[in-house]
């Protein structure tokens, strides 16, 4: 396998996923992602010099419509496929006062 | 047309004409279609949930509105599957994956809500590769889907389910989506119709997302003709969906008989290697009965075509790592209890999201991250505008395109699941009408290796579909046999 990529790369991409990886899985995961970036590597000879990126397959900006009052979804309705709710909320454990 | 005295309609077509003149009655499509999945359901495992009660209470009220004399749509009484990443208000949508099992959205999709109105039966909702991403429902966290014409082979994927629902005789009809070949290659592997629209010409409003830019919702049919009566159907602008076009849904099925004469058909001189002789050869097949039909075949080059499946393979997880960042146990789907919210968001995506959706998000992560992000997703992006800019040349040339869809027949379950690469170069052919967002459709043009089902892809320039139907309209009459 290449080293295209290190485990600590991955480590790091995993936190930034918010995906935890035991020992194994990291070494895994770093010997699949360096054979597809070999794979990947295809492009690296391109001459790309002066193309514009292509974001996306048709010209739409801004999509604007009248402002004007709609209908919109029900919030018990959307509160009730939440893993949990209270007082019309969405509720969370806490989120200050614990490390990281 | 047929009727009850030969044979019980089976295309979507005949059973909406029967249904709409009171000559069959929709509980009767429904009750049939239920008894067939009741026989070989467990074998083939195309659902993750059959709505059986659902459908029979809907097949009754198109049949007491057919007996007033009401208009019930032009898919009146047809049975439909749907991909299970389409929201359907209050039934269960779980992509899935373990994170939306037992979700029950809030709102239907855009589709959802214009096949009511056509007067559609949603039969049940399909299984898939977890997240839409992989190429043979092996990906899925309620076990693979199999393949009706060998049960030891996949289905293809992602949209797995949905073909082989078809192939079944499950459902007339199927919806599927199709982020880089996940209609089109199943299609392919079950022998059946399944066609991608040109981006922004079916509503996305409710499809549960995976890469925005290449996403698109299409239908899957036994033949041609009901494939064009299902995307009218469900094509046209959606205020709800800002990459809607806007314009009146596609017009085609006028056009499905006009042949191809005259049609200037491309055949691509240096497309990627990698399909196998018994595909190879059915696509020969398929060019000559064009010539034949009246087509002129003419040589065209899309140089840019092979970079096709690098830079999906970097674009697509970069869009993906941004959109599955909403399952963080907040909002819907499954939550892992844990002290604080960062640990309950690590808990909760670890514990719902299978490996395959790992590995793209954390690909993704890492293409979009400092210090990667030009090597990698804005080298991608110029390479898709070169693609884009090939494909334009070729269309000066050429009306229509025609490729194989799959590189090979049907795989066996397991032959690729330890080895993403290989699984990947399955879209080696598709990938590249999702990049420039043009249609393309699979159709069925005979079998290949061990009898199994071989598939051509019709490629055309955005917003032609009329024309790409013809040409598939042309080689399904002219089938090998």
């Amino acid at each position: 396998m290449s080293d295209r990529i290190t485990p600590e790369a991955v480590a790091k991409v995993a936190k930034l996923a918010r995906l935890s990886l035991s020992d194994d899985e990291l070494l895994h995961a770093t010997h699949q992602l360096s054979d597809m970036l070999d794979h990947f590597a295809d492009i690296d000879a391109l001459d790309l010099d002066g193309v514009t990126p292509m974001t996306h397959p048709t010209p739409i900006a801004n999509v604007m419509r009248e402002d004007i009052e709609m209908d919109c979804l029900d919030r018990d309705e959307v509160l009730a496929a939440a893993p949990a709710a209270e007082d019309g909320r969405f509720r969370v454990p806490p989120i200050i006062g614990l490390d990281d | 047309m047929t009727d009850l005295t030969d044979s019980f309609p089976t295309t979507a077509i005949d059973i909406a004409w029967n249904v709409r003149n009171n000559i069959v009655r929709a509980t009767e499509v429904v009750e049939r279609h239920l008894a067939e999945i009741e026989r070989r359901e467990d074998d083939i495992h195309a659902f993750n949930l059959v709505l059986a009660d659902e459908a029979r209470e809907r097949a009754a009220e198109i049949d007491d509105a057919v007996s007033v004399g009401r208009d019930v749509g032009p898919l009146a009484g047809v049975p439909i599957a749907l991909k299970d990443n389409m929201c359907t208000r209050g039934i269960p949508t779980t992509c899935s994956s373990k994170i939306l099992d037992g979700w029950r959205p809030p709102y239907d999709a855009t589709v959802v809500t214009k096949l009511r109105e056509a007067g559609a039966i949603v039969i049940g909702k399909t299984n898939l590769d977890e997240f839409a991403m992989g190429s043979s429902t092996e990906n899925s966290a309620f076990g693979p889907t199999r393949n009706p014409h060998d049960t030891t082979r996949v289905p293809g994927g992602s949209s797995g389910g949905s073909a082989a629902a078809v192939a079944a005789g499950f459902a007339a009809l199927s919806l599927g989506s199709d982020t880089g070949g996940s209609i089109r290659q199943p299609a392919a592997l079950c022998g059946v119709v399944g066609v991608k629209p040109t981006y922004g010409a079916v509503s996305r409003y409710g499809l549960i997302a995976f890469a925005s830019s290449l996403d698109q919702i299409g239908p899957f049919s036994t033949t041609v003709a009901d494939a064009s009566l299902l995307l009218e159907s469900i094509s046209g602008h959606d205020p709800l969906d800002s990459t809607s076009i806007r314009q009146g849904s596609l017009d085609i099925t006028r056009q499905l008989d006009f042949g191809v004469a005259g049609l200037r058909v491309g055949r691509i001189t240096d497309l990627p290697e990698g399909a196998s002789s018994d595909v190879v050869e059915r696509l020969e097949q398929a060019f000559d009965a064009l010539r034949d039909a009246g087509a002129e075949i003419v040589d065209v080059e899309v140089p840019a075509f092979t970079y096709g499946l690098t830079a999906y393979y970097l674009i697509a997880p970069a869009e993906a790592s941004s959109n599955l960042a909403r399952y963080d146990g907040v909002r819907f789907g499954n939550r892992v209890e844990a002290p604080d919210t960062n640990a309950m968001y690590t808990a909760t995506r670890t514990d719902g999201f299978g490996a395959e959706v790992k590995r793209r998000i954390m690909l993704g992560t890492y293409a979009l991250s400092a210090g990667y992000y030009d090597a990698y997703y804005g080298r991608a992006l110029k390479v898709r505008q070169r693609i884009a800019d090939d494909f334009a040349r070729a269309y000066e040339r050429a009306d229509v395109l025609l490729t194989p869809a799959s590189p090979t027949v049907a795989f066996h379950l397991g032959d690729k699941t330890s080895d993403p690469m290989s699984m990947y170069l399955c879209d080696t052919y598709t990938i590249p009408s999702n990049l420039t967002g043009e249609p393309a459709m699979s159709v069925p043009f005979g079998t290949g290796d061990d009898g199994l089902p071989v598939g051509v892809q019709v490629l055309a320039p955005a917003l032609q579909e009329a024309m790409m139907f013809r040409t598939a309209a042309v080689l399904e009459q002219r089938v090998p046999r």
